[in-house]
């Protein structure tokens, strides 16, 4: 990482910040060590860790586990995708991340999260705010029906307060055009979000999410509903994406972590098996398991 | 054979579906044709009335003299629409803050006691509800608040009194009241499923946005429920317009206008059943079935507005 890319972005973010003080995470980390809550940055073989977890179960109920003891990293400005079987625990994983299992009935959870070097579990720790910080982006679309495009990516904004027109049509303008949608809906920001095709849905619900400027985002199967040409814009945009937002991707289709992601993880009955870089897990994974699954021996 | 036998329309196939097919087309017909003639039949008997002060001059009328054969609809069409009006205005607050806490807010167990003691409350028979209101809600009513406010009212607020009028037992106001307590467990149960239907998805991308949990409501779940809802209070709204047997119990049954809040006052169904058993004059009995053509009218015109909201403004039709 160049210290003037950091710089720059530093910048691209902080005005935003200076003229609302609505976006609360600044998708950087510091060149000079630090994550921007000051903590110290953590490094594994000189890559910057943006995320990480120690030891995480998610039970239902009392004693069916969806993903037990699950530890591993999630690099900075990278694409970690979670690939494994129907039922392998890597949606259940990936919700983990940022705390959507609170909203769960009798779902426990258990061991660290920890993004910039804070355990996101911790019970001082405002789930709500974790939340402004980590984006996610669903299986199906889902823009808000009622509400018109710009409101739809305005959302996130307006859940802090800002209500500055200028702000948010800059904000608009922007994650709009981060999530490649711009060109295609300029011209009718007021029509409702309903009204676009699937994969136009699918990219605004990615702008709505990059609105409030996310540090990490969390994709679960985002294009598991949609036709391939609209697979193939996402793809592209979350190529683009990483370049300033960490990103999670869970898919089904192992030709699409080939094809998008840095490091991959393969779960397998609620474990986390391996994560190694991509090149590195489709060409000569470490485990059996792994190895099994990729060549198609089960699914 | 079995191969080409699948291949057949089902039409071929086997005289059970053509035999069913009749059987519930013919069950469906008796069903429209039941509900067009009684309309008929009530329009039929009403005629007379209808001839005698024309279609709008009855609506209009506000004297209801069965000695002097005058018959107009006016005092009734008030007493009905005020009355499902508050009765209205009264419910829907609450009976949506029980509906939004018992999806989103309580405990599972707490919501099943209290959805079960919502739909308890539906089924209490309106009669019941009428004996508790004349023996107990009625008279304490009276006691404990109509005649202070009234007395007060006489000495500190005199332009108050001819609105408010002298206190009896049975009015306006406590008839609105025990109405507005029958249509809660309505309008909550609709707006209960229409915030149910709301998909798992919608709230979770609000949730993910870093909504709380009165954010998702008010961003998420109330937009996406709003027609359901509406309807739910539209529907509601035509119970309590039909509500019959406890209102004639507690209304007091004046005809006389303008009504006072503490005063006697009456509706469309009560006036109906109160003067179903007498009318023994063409005109009264006419006048009285009159009266139910317009109530049928005014409930069926709520009925399919609702209808219309649900079905063309929902959005998972895909209209807005």
């Amino acid at each position: 990482m160049s210290i003037r890319a950091t710089e720059q972005r530093e910048t691209a973010a902080g005005e935003i910040v200076g003229a609302g003080g609505a976006a609360t995470g600044v998708a950087a980390t510091g060149g000079n060590g630090f994550y921007p809550n000051g903590r110290p940055v953590k490094k594994i073989d000189g890559t910057t860790v943006r995320m990480e977890t120690e030891g995480l179960t998610v039970r239902y109920g009392v004693s069916t586990f969806g993903i037990q003891d699950v530890s591993m990293p999630v690099f900075d400005r990278s694409v970690t995708a979670l690939i494994g079987p129907s039922g392998c625990g890597k949606s259940t994983f990936l919700r983990a991340l940022n705390r959507m299992h609170d909203l769960g009935v009798d779902i426990e959870v258990t061991g660290a999260a920890i993004l910039d070097g804070e355990n996101i579990y911790e019970p001082q720790v405002d789930a709500v705010t974790i939340r402004r910080r980590i984006g996610m982006v669903f299986q199906k679309p889902t823009p808000f029906p009622t509400k018109s495009i710009y409101e739809n990516v305005c959302a996130g904004l307006r859940l802090v307060g800002m209500r500055r027109k200028n702000v948010l049509d800059e904000a608009v303008e922007k994650a709009l055009t981060d999530a490649a949608l711009w060109d295609e809906v300029k011209d009718r920001l007021r029509s409702p979000g309903g009204s676009l095709s699937g994969g136009q849905q699918q990219r605004l619900c990615i702008a709505r999410a990059l609105a409030v400027e996310p540090e990490v985002l969390l994709m679960d199967e985002p294009t598991s509903s949609l036709d391939p040409n609209a697979t193939m814009r996402i793809e592209q945009l979350i190529q683009q994406l990483k370049e300033q937002v960490t990103i999670v991707i869970v898919t089904h289709n192992m030709q699409q972590a080939a094809r998008v992601s840095d490091y991959t993880a393969f779960f397998y009955v609620g474990e986390m098996v391996e994560i190694s870089r991509t090149q590195q897990i489709f060409s000569s994974p470490r485990e059996e398991r792994t190895q099994e699954y990729l060549s198609g021996t089960f699914s | 054979m079995v191969e080409t036998n699948n291949l057949l329309p089902a039409r071929y196939r086997g005289p059970g579906d053509r035999v069913f097919k009749t059987v519930i087309v013919l069950f469906s017909s008796v069903i429209i044709l039941l509900a067009i003639g009684t309309a008929l039949v009530i329009y039929l008997e009403a005629r007379p009335t209808f001839r005698a002060f024309g279609y709008w001059n009855f609506l209009t009328e506000t004297t209801w003299d069965p000695v002097a054969a005058v018959h107009g609809a006016l005092p009734f069409i008030i007493g009905t629409l005020l009355t499902s009006f508050a009765a209205l205005a009264l419910a829907v607050v609450p009976a949506l803050g029980v509906a939004i806490f018992t999806t989103e807010y309580a405990p599972w167990w707490i919501a099943q006691i209290i959805n079960y003691t919502v739909d308890l409350l539906a089924a209490i028979p309106s009669v019941v509800i009428g004996l508790w209101g004349i023996f107990n809600f009625a008279p304490m009513m009276r006691e404990r608040f109509y005649t202070p406010i009234y007395n007060w009212a006489y000495e500190d607020a005199e332009w108050l009194v001819p609105i408010i009028g002298a206190p009896s037992t049975y009015n306006f106001v406590t008839a609105t009241i025990i109405l507005a307590l029958m249509i809660v467990p309505y309008t909550v149960a609709l707006s209960r499923d229409a915030i149910g239907q709301v998909p798992r998805e919608q709230r979770e991308a609000a949730w993910a946005l870093g909504a709380t949990r009165w954010e998702v409501m008010r961003k998420a779940v109330l937009p996406y429920a709003r027609t359901g809802i509406v309807a739910g209070i539209l529907l509601s709204l035509a119970r309590a317009l039909g509500e019959t047997m406890a209102v004639a119990m507690l209304i007091g049954n004046s005809n006389r206008v303008p009504f006072t809040l503490f005063g006697p006052a009456a509706t469309m169904p009560s006036v109906i059943i109160n003067e179903f058993r007498e009318a023994v004059e063409t005109l009264h009995y006419s006048s009285i079935m009159a009266v139910g053509f317009y109530l049928f009218i005014v409930t069926i015109s709520i009925n399919l507005l609702a209808s219309y909201v649900q079905q063309k403004l929902s959005i998972t039709k895909g209209g807005l």
